[in-house]
C-alpha cells in the first residue's frame, strides 16, 4: 500500500529532534502498552508484519499525529478483536463478557528469557530454490499492492546489485494478511544513490535494501 | 479474499477510535463519540491491561518482568560489549562480520535462533548507517528498543535520499572521500554498525572501550570519541 508509513525520500518533515538523555518509555503506559503487546503476542494469533500493518492503515493525518506507543495500542486493541481474543463490546465496557472461562497466560515471568531470544523468527530453515545469484543486477518491480508490503517505493523499477542474500524467510505481502508464510530468498540489494535520487547524490554512495524474491526482476 | 484499503481502514478505525484523541474519533462508528475522551491514555491502557488480566489473556507479573527487560538489562551496554571485543580480537571481529549471530551467542539476549544480525564496519573510507523507513525495525537485543527520533518522520525519511545531511545534523561531516552506505531494515535482519575504534586508545582493555563506545555510534549518526562519556547518547 502506497501509504505515509513508506516515507523513503521524503523532504521537509523538519529537524531530526533528539532528546539528550531519552528514557527508555516516556511514560508508564506506553511501558505497559509495549509489554502487552508482546505478552499478547504469545498466544501466536497474529504476526509481525500483521501487526506493522495495523499501524499502516491509520489514517495519514493520525499515523503523523499520534504518538508511536498510540500506533501501538490501537494496532493491539485492533489485533485482539480481529483475532478472536476479545470482542469489541469488551474493550468497550472494559470488562470480560458475562460467563467466559479465564485462561492461563502463555507467558509467565519464568519463560520470558527464552522468549525474547526467539522474537522475530522470520527465517525458515527449509530448502527454496533461489531466483538470483550474489553479482546479479536486478531491478525492483513496479508492483503496487493494496495490501502490505516491505518494498519501498523509492527502490520500484530501479536497478541495483544483489550484495547477499540472507537466505530464506516468510513473505510478509501474505503473512501480514494470514494469507500463508510464502517462504523465499531475502536478498541484500545495493542501490547507487544516483540511480535512486539522480545527480543530486553523491556519487559513491549505496542505499542498500532487503527484498525478497517476488520484489525483484533481472535487469 | 479480496483485500481492499477501505476494510483495513475500517477494521483499523473501529478500534482506533477508541485509542484516539476527541478530535480522532470524530465520525468513526464508535459509541463514545461526542463524550470527551481523555487525551492521556494512561487510564484507556490501565482499562485495557484490566481487561486482559481478568481474561486470564496476559499474566501482570509478566508485564513488569517485560518492562525491567526493556528497561534495565538489554540496552546499548550489550552492543557496546560486542564492539569492544572486536576492537580487541581480530578473530572475533572477523566472525562477527560473517556471521553475526553465531559470533554473539556467547553474549546475553543474543541467539542463533533470535533475530537475524548482520554487523557492517565503517572504516577510514566507509561510513555506515541504519535506517527503516517503513516502520522503526532495530537490532533491539545488542541496543534495547530505538530512541523516538530514530522512529520519527524526518529521520526516516532523508537518511535514504540525503544520509550526509542527515549526519551533518547529527554533527558529522564526512569528507567527500568517504563512501556512505545506508542500510533500509525492510526485512527480519537487524543491522548494528562497528564503530571505527579511536585513537589514542591502544593501551585500553575490553571494559575501558566498550564504555567508551555510544548508541548513536552503533546506529551510524556518530563517531567514537575518547572523551564521550558513554551510556546513551
Amino acid at each position: 500500500m502506497n501509504g505515509i508509513h513508506d516515507m523513503g525520500g521524503m523532504q521537509d518533515m523538519g529537524p531530526i529532534e533528539y532528546e539528550k538523555g531519552e528514557p527508555v518509555f516516556s511514560a508508564p503506559w506506553e511501558s505497559r502498552v509495549f509489554a502487552m503487546f508482546l505478552a499478547a503476542g504469545a498466544w501466536h494469533k497474529w504476526n509481525l508484519d500483521a501487526f506493522r500493518h495495523t499501524r499502516e492503515v491509520l489514517p495519514p493525518a493520525d499515523y503523523l499525529q499520534v504518538s508511536y506507543y498510540e500506533q501501538w495500542l490501537s494496532g493491539l486493541r485492533d489485533l485482539l478483536v480481529r483475532r478472536g481474543l476479545v470482542t469489541a463490546a469488551e474493550i468497550e465496557s472494559c470488562t470480560p463478557a458475562p460467563g467466559t472461562a479465564k485462561a492461563t497466560p502463555p507467558l509467565t515471568p519464568e519463560k520470558i528469557p527464552a522468549a525474547i531470544l526467539t522474537r522475530i523468527h522470520a527465517n525458515r530453515d527449509i530448502h527454496v530454490p533461489p531466483r538470483f545469484q550474489v553479482g546479479q543486477r536486478v531491478r525492483g518491480r513496479n508492483i503496487n499492492p493494496m495490501g502490505h508490503t516491505r518494498l519501498p517505493r523509492y527502490a520500484r523499477g530501479k536497478f541495483g546489485t544483489i550484495n547477499r542474500d540472507h537466505g530464506v524467510f516468510v513473505f510478509p505481502d501474505t503473512n501480514a494478511h494470514f494469507l500463508g508464510e510464502n517462504p523465499q530468498h531475502v536478498y541484500s540489494v545495493c542501490f547507487a544513490t544516483r540511480e535512486l535520487w539522480g545527480a543530486q547524490a553523491a556519487e559513491k554512495d549505496c542505499v542498500y535494501v532487503d527484498m525478497w524474491d517476488d520484489y525483484l526482476e533481472p535487469a | 479474499m479480496t483485500i481492499t484499503r477501505r476494510n483495513f481502514l475500517t477494521a483499523a478505525t473501529a478500534t482506533a477510535g477508541a485509542a484516539m484523541t476527541p478530535e480522532m474519533s470524530h465520525g468513526h462508528p464508535h459509541g463514545h463519540e461526542h463524550q470527551a475522551v481523555p487525551s492521556d491514555p494512561t487510564l484507556r491502557v490501565k482499562a485495557l491491561e484490566s481487561l486482559l488480566v481478568e481474561k486470564g489473556l496476559v499474566d501482570r507479573a509478566a508485564l513488569d518482568a517485560l518492562v525491567d527487560t526493556y528497561e534495565h538489562k538489554i540496552g546499548p551496554r550489550n552492543g557496546a560489549r560486542v564492539v569492544s571485543r572486536a576492537w580487541v580480537e581480530p578473530a572475533f571481529k572477523a566472525r562477527l562480520l560473517a556471521d553475526a549471530n553465531d559470533a554473539m551467542a556467547d553474549f546475553e539476549y543474543v541467539s542463533r535462533q533470535g533475530d537475524r544480525m548482520v554487523v557492517v564496519e565503517n572504516t577510514a573510507t566507509l561510513h555506515n548507517l541504519i535506517v527503516c523507513t517503513l516502520c522503526s525495525c532495530y537490532p533491539w537485543p545488542v541496543l534495547g528498543l530505538p530512541p523516538v527520533w530514530y522512529k520519527s518522520a524526518p529521520y526516516r525519511s532523508r537518511a535514504v535520499i540525503d544520509p550526509r545531511g542527515v549526519l551533518r545534523e547529527f554533527g558529522l561531516e564526512l569528507p567527500a572521500n568517504v563512501e556512505v552506505r545506508v542500510w533500509d531494515s525492510t526485512a527480519e535482519l537487524r543491522y548494528l554498525v562497528l564503530p571505527e575504534r579511536p585513537a589514542g586508545t591502544e593501551q585500553m582493555g575490553e571494559e575501558e572501550l566498550a564504555a567508551l563506545v555510544t548508541r548513536d555510534s552503533m546506529v551510524g549518526v556518530a563517531k567514537v570519541a575518547v572523551a564521550s562519556s558513554g551510556g546513551q547518547g
